[in-house]
């Protein structure tokens, strides 16, 4: 008993981490239709931002951390701008490409800077320190990530249900025509939900450094997680997302304690599989209907 | 009422479709303050087509010709940057924003004003002009019958404080006590100094309202006139009104109309 415990609290700590990943997906396709491959790679480029800012510039964490959260918003909002608004007429498949060679782009950035060698990320939080409750064993970075991953949920559903700009970028996406009509400025809200979802990514980066070390791949996993859990979840659904990294997380984590470590991934897909033939839309999706 | 100032001037556009459809040739049209103008057409003269244009919502165009809005021009302009100018745009097919709910929806026509500009007040003028607003403030507003989004749509554009009102086909599909009540409303709009262009292929209610009339065909305008004067006209009433026509089957079959100005 105390080992499935063990395993969903395990599970839950990996898959809010996946979750933060699966909700940057989903906020950039839910407004503006396009699945950014270059996610996770924008969000080791930030990762390592504030591992210079932390190691050389020696800066306090809370600073390094907003500074690369300010870069990856700078970056996301400016990749928008510069490549895919001028490419806007192009078709699906098209845009796809660009944000995969974006993902090259950044990559080599990355390798080219900061080396492909592994570095040990110093966060505050300790790996090896460990709290016991009631026989379950967790250490201090997996509750830190757990809290941080809500908070950070938390505060992204209060900025899209409760503010006025979130009214905005619901508006324009459910119908861009109407809500330039209405004199609300597109570009600048998606220039902003570009710039949102990528610093999103970014503290997925930041979150999971302590865990996976620092390398220019270090996201490719997660950032194939996030994106499984965004499509089990439902590609447009943000409680969707949120779910969907959640389960695929905990299923992992039983799946790797109880039968197999090896396959734990192949299990995850699995699952996916298995779901998306049940409810082709995700667990939280809406259904397939053409809007009019 | 007939020396007021000119608002919205279009002259002679020429608007083309990827470059290579072109569907307006040469039309020129003015909306004078304080006056309702509608745009009679049947389908696939390029009504919707020109309001698209003045609302600079097809990539470059138009090719040639100008838009002026209050003495500025409008080409080449965001329709977004249009839209802030004072024109409200309801587009065809009501475009409200399904999974808002009403209340959201009408907040989203305030977006652009200053948070000091009695919102509060206009939205009050808003639920006492359409009642079923207020009672299905609570509902997304893809739930509501087609002609509670219509009236959502022409509340949330009024929300603006418009200028001017371009409503693009307001009757679609509504039932006719419904339509009724859009043209009632239309003309109160226009009572509290709302210039409105008014689109629509129920010509009988629209020139109704309108004070000046034009007649779209295959992207040509071939008819204007205030709108008493249109609806004596022997062509309008033939083509647009349903009024003369050939009483014997016989003579149906063999008739012919004859448009005087094609």
């Amino acid at each position: 008993m105390a080992l499935l415990g063990q395993y969903l609290v395990g599970g839950l700590a990996t898959g809010s981490l996946y979750a933060l990943v699966a909700l940057g997906i989903v906020l950039l396709y839910r407004s503006s239709r396009v699945l950014n491959f270059a996610h996770g790679d924008l969000a080791t480029f930030a990762t390592f931002v504030a591992f210079t800012l932390l190691t050389t510039f020696r800066l306090p964490f809370t600073m390094a951390t907003a500074g690369s959260l300010a870069v990856a918003a700078v970056a996301g909002a400016a990749f928008y701008l510069l490549i895919l608004r001028p490419t806007r007429d192009a078709t699906l498949l098209g845009i796809i490409v660009i944000t995969l060679g974006l993902a090259l782009v950044v990559n080599g950035a990355v390798v080219q800077i900061w080396g492909t060698e592994t570095k040990v990320f110093p966060f505050p939080l300790s790996d090896t320190k460990v709290y016991h409750l009631g026989g379950v064993v967790i250490s201090q970075v997996s509750i830190g990530s757990f809290l941080a991953g809500l908070v950070l949920m938390g505060l992204l559903y209060l900025l899209v249900q409760r503010t006025r700009i979130g009214l905005a970028m619901r508006a324009v996406s459910q119908n861009l025509v109407a809500a330039q009509a209405l004199g609300i400025p597109a570009k600048k809200i998606f220039a902003l939900t570009w710039g949102l979802a990528t610093a999103l990514g970014a503290c997925a980066g930041i979150l999971l450094a302590p865990v996976t070390f620092l390398d220019p791949f270090m996201m490719v996993d997660p950032f194939l997680k996030g994106f499984a859990a965004a499509v089990l979840g439902g590609i447009d659904s943000m409680p969707g997302a949120v779910l969907g990294g959640l389960v695929l997380g905990v299923a992992e984590s039983l799946f790797g304690g109880y039968v197999s470590v090896k396959f734990k991934t192949t299990m995850a897909f699995l699952i996916i599989i298995g779901v998306l033939i049940v409810r082709p839309e995700g667990m939280l999706g809406r259904e397939y209907k053409r809007r009019v | 009422m007939a020396d007021s100032k000119s608002l919205l001037n279009v002259s002679n556009i020429e608007t083309a479709y990827y470059g290579r459809l072109t569907v307006l040739r040469g039309v020129s049209l003015e909306v004078r303050q304080g006056h309702i103008v509608t745009l009679l057409g049947s389908n696939g003269a390029g009504k919707s087509t020109l309001l698209k244009t003045i609302m600079g919502m097809i990539p470059d165009q138009p090719e040639k010709g100008a838009v002026e809005f209050a003495g500025q021009r409008l080409n080449g302009r965001d329709p977004e940057d249009i839209a802030r100018l004072g024109i409200g745009y309801v587009l065809e097919g009501r475009g409200i924003f399904p999974e808002l709910t009403v209340e959201e929806n009408l907040r989203l026509g305030a977006y652009t004003r200053q948070s000091g500009t009695d919102i509060a007040g206009d939205l009050a003028r808003t639920h006492a002009l359409f009642p079923i607003l207020q009672e299905r403030r609570m509902q997304f507003a893809g739930t509501l019958s087609g002609g509670e989004q219509q009236m959502l749509a022409i509340a949330r554009a009024l929300l603006m404080r418009p200028r001017l009102l371009m409503l693009d086909e307001p009757s679609l599909g509504l039932a006719p006590r419904l339509v009724a009540e859009i043209f009632r409303v239309i003309a109160e709009i226009n009572r509290d100094g709302t210039s409105i262009l008014l689109v629509e292929q129920n010509a009988r209610m629209a020139l109704g309202v309108a004070h000046y009339g034009y007649v779209l065909e295959s992207g040509r305008l071939v008819l204007e006139g205030p709108a008493k004067e249109l609806v004596e006209n022997p062509n309008v009433q033939e083509l647009y009104l349903g009024v003369r026509g050939e009483l014997s089957v016989k003579g149906y079959k063999r008739y012919k109309i004859k448009r005087r100005w094609a």
